[in-house]
């Protein structure tokens, strides 16, 4: 029982670091109705930006700001430079430029702060586990941001016009020209919030799995199996999605399929729910009239 | 008449072509990779990907050649080492190994990195019949010299280091429980046959519960709650350096003490306990059988100054306490001693058969008292190591240098 419970909660804390980065695909996907397959080396390469920040003695808070200020400035350009071209060509076309940049994050990453593993400071403090060894600070802390981002999220689509206004951009962008929605500027938002959240995701993973280069590579699929069991187009869906994907994959990793398969288990999670209900537990069916 | 000329003439030059690979000269025209002025050596690294951290290996590497032309390179010639990136990734080592060897043209592949990648090459290199030296991977496999007759490993074997434990528990914990977490791959299950040799019949009843990981899991914390909630009381952990760091910091985090043995692998201060953090660390045990460049006890050790020397002048740049560049040396510094007694004869066969004859090698980087020694039987040329313990600053040696 004890075991079980130890089980759960370290699934709980993996799974907030899904759910986190679940969310940024939820947000580039509202707001392009693409999955940015480069958020997870975006996420990283800021998180290398917030450390330099604290080595150079900024305090954690100005180094967390600055660094989501430059994040949204990175994804908005991404958007204008690369993405801007692409308006109109096929899908596929926009995938090669996720995969490529995927490649050139991870690879100037490298170049720029090299491969060893660092460790990144926590802004909960050390301190001993709590709730009788179950969660760290941490694990509690970056939960509590996970929340308070995804109500930032749910709340901008939900009340504000700007929200609106993207959500539009991204559905049909001919008909909101038309009304006067500035559609080039709803996507280099879209892409600098999504690049923003991804940055927090980063901060609160990197110090869980030490930062490295390859530290989003496995979370990224992790994360999409989340977003998508939750629907990729909830913002909550996501975060319960990511956290369910993280439990699923201890309990079944522990009790059930054996570690060996625990990858394979979000995959499954993937194509089943591809299969049997694309739009997910929380997602609205899109239709698209053509 | 006319027929028994030609047939001696056949048989003369076959006798010369005999004879001729004891001759120098005669064998370097047939040598690819090897002119008048220099021999050309091929490596695949991982510079990208991830198992990225080991790109040090590379770059010392290419410094120590460098270091070693300044010095006026071995028997007349100067060292071309051609070193490329494989993203960690056999398919890619594939090609780039057939790249270096049919285009590139060397004379033999040197330190290629990871277990997976060399067992992507090691059936084309035999089939070719050029050397695959000192692969830079612990598994035991690359001592097989019955098979893979051009194949030869550097570093203790996985195997014998997992066994010095097994014996250790032994000695010293014969109760033990044992939980073991390993990579699900040839390096992570090399630890559990080690083991395996070395409890022998126990193995069954001492082993309470092994785990494994993949290398694309983001954390192994659920492995080590299972570990501890089978009741383990002692914890050999078979994982590469971020999963190392993470499992220090995890059975710490919940207050686990098992007596806890890491692989060879991660017993990096720079990339691993540093990260973990130091007084997490403390009663970690490894074995070592290089001196640790943090280390003050080699502060004024000769073949420390030596490397650091070397450090200084060609990589001025580079992390000190990052225990690949020493890795790297000791590789270089045998390479070259192959070449040395290679004399004028840098056939693929000559280097491989002096690759085989090393009789007592010191190495200034590795611990004193352990030799390297390979024979046409024995393709493990470090099979020496000895226990040490992280104590807060430092590893802390205790015991004899043992060995299989």
């Amino acid at each position: 029982m004890d075991g079980l419970l130890h089980q759960v909660f370290s699934g709980l804390a993996t799974g907030g670091i899904y759910a986190s980065v679940a969310l940024a695909l939820v947000m580039i996907y509202q707001a392009t109705h693409h999955v940015n397959f480069a958020q997870g080396e975006m996420a990283m390469f800021s998180t290398y930006i917030a450390l330099t920040l604290i080595q150079a003695g900024v305090p954690y808070w100005w180094a967390f700001a600055i660094t989501l200020v430059v994040s949204f400035a990175i994804g908005a350009v991404i958007q204008r430079v690369l993405m801007t071209p692409m308006a109109n060509a096929p899908v596929l076309a926009s995938v090669g430029i996720f995969i490529g940049l995927l490649l050139m994050f991870n690879s100037c990453a490298g170049w720029f702060f090299g491969y060893t593993l660092k460790p990144f400071p926590s802004p909960f403090g050390e301190g001993k586990p709590m709730l009788a060894g179950y969660l760290s600070r941490h694990e509690l802390g970056s939960t509590a941001v996970t929340l308070a981002v995804l109500l930032s999220v749910w709340a901008f689509f939900r009340f504000t016009r700007l929200g609106l206004a993207m959500r539009a951009a991204a559905y049909n962008p001919a008909s909101s020209r038309l009304v006067g929605v500035n559609v080039d500027r709803m996507l280099a938002l879209g892409w600098g919030l999504a690049a923003a959240i991804g940055a927090i995701a980063g901060m609160m993973v990197a110090h869980v799995v030490f930062l490295e280069p390859n530290m989003m590579s496995g979370v990224l699929l992790y994360a999409f199996a989340g977003a998508l069991l939750g629907g990729i187009t909830s913002p909550m869906g996501a975060v319960i999605g990511g956290f369910v994907v993280g439990v699923l994959e201890n309990l079944g990793g522990a009790y059930v399929v054996g570690a060996e398969l625990k990858l394979s288990l979000a995959l499954v999670i993937i194509v089943a729910v591809l299969v049997i209900k694309p739009s997910g537990l929380f997602g609205r069916t899109i239709v698209s009239r053509v | 008449m006319q027929r028994r000329t030609l047939l001696s003439t056949i048989g003369l030059s076959t006798l010369g072509a005999m004879a001729g690979l004891g001759r120098p000269g005669a064998a370097d025209a047939a040598t690819p990779g090897v002119s008048a002025t220099e021999i050309k050596i091929g490596n695949t690294e991982a510079y990208s990907g991830p198992a990225s951290a080991y790109g040090a290996i590379g770059h010392g590497l290419v410094a120590y050649f460098k270091m070693v032309n300044d010095q006026g390179g071995v028997g007349g010639r100067k060292i071309n080492f051609i070193t490329v990136d494989d993203g960690y990734s056999p398919p890619r080592t594939v090609e780039q190994t057939r790249r270096l060897v049919e285009q590139d043209g060397v004379a033999f592949i040197l330190n290629a990195l990871g277990t997976p990648n060399n067992t992507a090459i090691e059936k084309y290199m035999n089939a070719k019949k050029v050397p695959q030296l000192f692969v830079a991977t612990g598994a035991d496999k690359w001592g097989d010299y019955q098979h893979y007759h051009w194949t030869m490993g550097w570093q203790p074997s996985y195997r014998i280091e997992a066994a010095v434990y097994a014996k250790d528990i032994l000695a010293n914990k014969p109760g033990a429980k044992i939980g073991i977490l390993y990579q699900n791959d040839d390096f992570g299950k090399d630890y559990i046959a080690g083991m395996q040799d070395g409890l022998g019949a126990k193995f069954k009843a001492m082993v309470v519960k092994t785990a494994s990981y993949e290398v694309t899991d983001p954390t192994i914390d659920s492995q080590i709650v299972t570990l501890q909630g089978a009741g383990a009381d002692t914890l050999l952990v078979a994982a590469t350096p971020k999963f190392a760091a993470q499992a220090i910091r995890k059975v710490f985090d919940i207050n686990w003490k098992p007596l806890f043995f890491m692989t060879n692998v991660s017993s990096s201060v720079g990339a691993v306990i540093k990260p973990a953090g130091f007084d997490k660390a403390v009663g970690v045990t490894t074995v070592g059988y290089a001196k640790d460049p943090t280390d003050a006890a080699w502060a004024n050790d000769a073949g420390m100054q030596e490397w650091r020397g070397f450090m200084a002048k060609y990589m001025p740049n580079a992390d000190l306490s990052d225990a690949n560049y020493v890795y790297a040396y000791g590789v270089g510094v045998t390479t070259m001693q192959v070449l040395r007694q290679c004399g004028k004869d840098f056939s693929r066969a000559n280097i491989m058969k002096q690759a085989a004859n090393l009789h007592d090698l010191v190495v200034p980087t590795l611990l004193p008292g352990i030799k390297i020694n390979t024979s046409p039987t024995n393709y493990h040329p470090i099979r020496q190591m000895q226990l040490q313990k992280w104590n807060g600053k430092t590893w802390e040696r205790f015991g004899q240098i043992v060995g299989a």
